[in-house]
């Protein structure tokens, strides 16, 4: 099928998934070590965390994977907008922001892909 | 028919409690970093382990995390892979956007080479995710290669959780109730990836695009919402502004460039304020 079965596909998952994936993990432990809790440096750290975040978040908006690629830029900017709206207007809730994101990006994807 | 009252008021009180006092403990907190009054008692490494795991379930990350793994399952059913191979793979990579780019590089016929250096791209967030969280986990006593699971368990979901509920569990058992919370986040991507992978042939594709949207909108909002200090307020509006245009521009590492850029100005303007005041 895939080419990746058995051994060799697992030795290929540690290769090209595990290894790029954990050195970075184990690189922040190395590094945060001798880091103190109430350091400058960590608020600069987690401002720089903080964007990458966002830079994920914007790609995928922008630049989707699969499936998602077949809703319009404009739908998807649009239920990103309503969603983070519905965030704010209700306490700052998780939840009420997916709800309203994902429905109004199914029902924009409904109307304009059907 | 006589209804006993008290005994219901008082379970409903307990409940809600249960439920409310979390949030009311993290918005009353001023400082991020603060260890204030642990109002959760935990006598054992395994009972925070528990605690953890518990707290997992009781998050809006499991609806994510499984609808964002069915979505998972289903890429990897497609293009061939076994599902012993993918859920090997969330176990290894734990993290939801390097699993959807590494099975669809891999299962279009990219090297091995090439996937490696997506993958690793991808991961660059992990450094410092895991340098701002891990002052919160360790105690003074605390081993360095206790770290090591919680490192590995770091990933959006699980940084963004533990900024919210590690301050109010006492630091001497921050690591096990993290390992808990990671396990707890694992179980359920597992159990949206086995629905995903049998699924797939009954998934219409407005249903595995939302399932796709649910990783940007979830890091958006749950961001947005641990996002109470100035710099990172701006470090996430920065963020989602510079991205798309780095992309647009053509510039490579452009996830690097969004964390260093946006980062460093936000922090700069940070800085800016509290000389002024």
């Amino acid at each position: 099928m895939s080419g990746y079965e058995g051994l060799w596909g697992y030795l290929v998952l540690v290769m090209v998934g595990f290894l790029p994936s954990d050195v970075w993990r184990l690189l922040g432990v190395l590094v945060g070590r001798g880091i103190d809790e109430e350091s400058e440096l960590l608020v600069w750290v987690r401002a720089v965390a903080t964007a990458v975040l966002a830079g994920v978040i914007a790609k995928i908006a922008f630049f989707p994977p699969g499936s998602l690629a077949a809703i319009p830029l404009s739908v998807r900017l649009m239920a990103i907008s309503c969603g983070f709206v519905a965030f704010l207007l209700v306490r700052r809730s998780v939840f009420a922001g997916l709800v309203v994101g994902e429905t109004v990006l199914m029902a924009g994807g409904f109307w304009l892909t059907r | 028919m006589k209804v006993r009252p008290s005994a219901f008021a008082g379970l409903h009180a307990s409940i809600a409690g249960r439920l409310i006092a979390p949030r009311c403990a993290l918005w009353n907190r001023s400082d991020m970093s603060s260890d204030a009054a642990p109002d959760i008692p935990l006598p054992s490494p395994l009972s925070a382990f528990f605690a953890g795991l518990r707290a997992a379930f009781l998050s809006v990350f499991v609806m994510v995390l499984i609808g964002t793994y069915i979505g998972i399952g289903a890429l990897a059913h497609d293009y061939g892979f076994s599902l012993s191979w993918v859920m090997a793979s969330t176990v290894l990579v734990w993290a939801g956007p390097a699993q959807v780019i590494m099975i669809s590089a891999l299962g279009t016929g990219a090297t091995a080479f090439e996937t490696a250096l997506a993958v690793g791209l991808s991961g660059v967030r992990f450094m410092p995710m895991v340098v701002a969280l891990l002052p919160l986990i360790r105690g003074p006593k605390t081993r360095t290669r206790d770290l090591l699971m919680p490192a590995h368990f770091t990933a959006a979901s699980m940084w963004v959780e533990s900024f919210r509920l590690l301050p109010s569990v006492p630091r001497e058992r921050r690591v096990a109730y993290s390992n808990g919370l990671g396990i707890g986040f694992m179980l359920s991507a597992h159990i949206g990836c086995v629905i995903g992978y049998y699924a797939t042939a009954s998934l219409p594709p407005l249903l595995t695009a939302a399932m796709l949207f649910l990783t940007p909108m979830s890091f958006l909002v749950s961001t947005a919402r641990n996002a109470r200090a100035l710099a990172d307020r701006l470090a996430l509006a920065l963020g989602l502004m510079i991205c798309p245009l780095l992309v647009y521009a053509g510039v490579g590492l452009d996830l690097l460039w969004t964390g260093l850029i946006a980062g460093t100005v936000a922090y700069g303007i940070h800085r800016l304020r509290g000389a002024r005041q």
